[in-house]
């Protein structure tokens, strides 16, 4: 089964995840702009950043044999440096378009400030300007009201939801969230979002109908395969394969493929992996011989049957 | 006469459906006039995305305008992207300072794609000494289509790069596995410098049991020093063909007479070949494998 993983900061993982990803057969990610953890101060940080996303971490990915894809954006929590934020906004236009850019995001609230507000507010024209899909993180605290609100704004400046993908949902928002008309994806993360077990039950009460699974892993502890686990827990709990598919793959690719820039053909007919290739005089290889002229193992982690529940759950 | 503009202006209608034509036409207005540094980076982001990736199919009359527009220019292969995004620049060029400030900065952040399309345009914009050092920090990618971007087909090196900047272009375009004859000016920018450093980066191959590529030797054949004269010799008697034709050829041709004295030690096949007129650069290079 083929994966894709539309919501992961593959910046800050290594390439024995890029391996494990690959081997579990996630084909595509997307990774969208966030905080990295340590706060920024300066638009130039900001700048890199975003030239390592559309350029250097891209070309990491694609030494394992996978499309790499991102959003940018201007996260909630930097939007309340005001002074940062204003530059970022400014520079952003000039990268809101570059090759495989598939929305304007993560953006939305961190704890709802005016600052956030007004951030928010400018990159959703920025989307409509450019006709570009939108992805919302929604809060941690006070999530309904956040996601609510999130979506308000959204119509508030004549965004269609159906360009808008709600991020982070929860079983208290994926109702509202579907019911208007929005994408809804859930996170697969330990202890603060959602867990394997529970994204089984979300399938079961509210079906396959615009919903898909990320697994936003980043700096944090989290896992880069909690895509490939949960569609197996999935099939192993009795979801039917289709579902699975839909909810682990095609319908993220339906909602990002609106981009134009997010098509199944970049990885069904890819290039063939050159490790020898360098970008910017680096190569990711240190030292190791290079794969050359071959396809990651594709082979599946394992007969559903064969692996304990505990591989599977990851909550 | 058209000017480069207008040549791109045309190859880029003609590759476009209705509705790309009038977001052109739109960018290229708004460009001309009075506009923000924002219009120019939408515009020119947005051109792949509105206009698509298409090639364009251009003809021999095509190239010849082109020659006639910009002795030296070059524009077969580009697509319909990189001529709109060309357009675009060259026409807000016209505002002078706000447009160099606003250029560099798209520059810094450009993807690869874009990075491609700038540096095909270093032949067409003004003040053209203005973009050398975009130019010459372009020849240190690794990315071997933005180094060709710069280093083939394009006029510009050997027009505005000093001897280092020249030499190290030719060397590292070996080391990026791409070809040394599409190098615009070639002959007319050799100098004593590329020859020895080409000499010296056979041995260095050669101690490391490595293939030394056989273009490399139309560098060393001007004017090698003696140094460079007996890698030359060792490559005239090279068993690997292309070698050893590439070596005669350049001894042949050398304006030392030690050099062209070593077209004596070439293999018979070899000497007739040259003999007959059979042996030139384009031959070799018709001759040679499809770089990757």
């Amino acid at each position: 089964m083929k994966f894709i993983d539309p919501h992961i900061h593959m910046n800050a993982r290594t390439t024995d995840d890029y391996e494990a990803m690959a081997a579990a057969g996630v084909v595509a990610v997307i990774e969208p702009a966030f905080w990295l953890g340590q706060p920024r101060t300066s638009v130039d940080t900001y700048i890199d950043y975003l030239s390592t996303l559309v350029g250097w971490e891209r070309f990491r990915a694609s030494q394992f044999g996978i499309k790499h894809y991102c959003t940018v954006g201007l996260n909630s929590k930097e939007a309340n440096n005001e002074a940062l934020a204003e530059a970022v906004l400014a520079i952003l236009p000039r990268f809101a378009t570059k090759e495989g850019v598939v929305a304007i995001g993560e953006i939305g609230y961190d704890e709802q400030t005016k600052a956030e507000d007004k951030a928010f507010r400018a990159q959703l024209e920025l989307a409509k300007q450019l006709d570009m899909l939108v992805m919302i993180h929604t809060p941690h605290r006070d999530k309904t009201q956040g996601t609510r609100r999130s979506m308000d704004v959204c119509i508030e400046h004549g965004l269609d939801p159906s360009k808008v993908v709600v991020d982070h949902n929860s079983e208290e928002t994926v109702k509202e969230t579907l019911d208007r008309g929005f994408w809804a994806a859930f996170t697969l993360y330990p202890q603060t979002k959602m867990g394997s077990e529970r994204m089984v039950e979300v399938v079961r009460r509210f079906g396959t109908e615009r919903i898909f699974i990320d697994s936003s892993a980043d700096w944090g502890k989290s896992d880069p395969l909690a895509v490939p686990k949960t569609g197996r827990l999935m099939l192993a709990r009795g979801i039917s394969p289709e579902a699975v598919q839909k909810v682990c793959y095609a319908n993220a690719l339906a909602a990002y493929g609106q981009s134009g820039q997010f098509n199944e053909s970049d990885w069904l007919a890819p290039a063939t992996i050159d490790q020898r290739e360098l970008f910017e005089g680096n190569s990711v290889l240190r030292g190791q011989a290079p794969q050359v002229d071959a396809r990651p193992d594709t082979r599946p982690v394992g007969p559903v049957e064969a692996m304990s529940e505990d591989a599977l759950v990851i909550e | 006469m058209p000017l480069p503009l207008d040549l791109l202006k045309t190859w880029t209608i003609r590759a476009t459906d209705a509705a790309g034509r009038a977001w052109f036409d739109d960018a290229l207005t708004r460009l001309a006039g009075e506009h923000t540094e924002r219009d120019l980076f939408v515009f020119v982001g947005l051109a792949p995305r509105k206009l698509g990736k298409a090639p364009l199919s251009l003809t021999p009359e095509d190239l010849a305008a082109a020659e006639a527009a910009r002795p030296g220019w070059r524009p077969d292969g580009l697509t319909v992207d990189q001529t709109a995004r060309l357009s675009l620049l060259l026409t807000a060029a016209d505002h002078g300072e706000p447009f160099f400030a606003a250029f560099h900065q798209l520059w810094r952040t450009a993807d690869v794609g874009e990075q491609v399309t700038f540096h095909r345009g270093l032949p067409l914009y003004p003040e053209p000494a203005r973009h050398l050092w975009r130019a010459t920090d372009g020849c240190r990618t690794s990315i071997r289509a933005v180094f060709e971007a710069i280093a083939h087909g394009n006029p510009y090196p050997a027009e505005q790069f000093d001897e280092t900047a020249w030499n190290q272009m030719c060397l590292k375009a070996l080391f990026v596995g791409t070809t040394l004859h599409p190098i615009v000016g070639l002959e007319a920018r050799h100098n004593r410098a590329l020859a020895r450093m080409m000499a010296d980066y056979a041995f260095e191959r050669w101690a490391a049991s490595r293939p030394v590529a056989w273009e490399l030797w139309r560098c060393v054949g001007p004017e090698p020093d003696e140094r460079a004269l007996s890698a030359l010799a060792r490559a005239v008697t090279s068993t690997d063909p292309l070698t050893a034709r590439a070596a005669t050829l350049a001894a042949h041709t050398s304006r030392v007479p030690a050099a062209t004295e070593l077209v004596a030690r070439a293999s018979d096949e070899i000497r007739a070949e040259l003999a007959r007129g059979d042996l030139t650069w384009d031959a070799l290079v018709a001759r040679a494998p499809a770089t990757p």
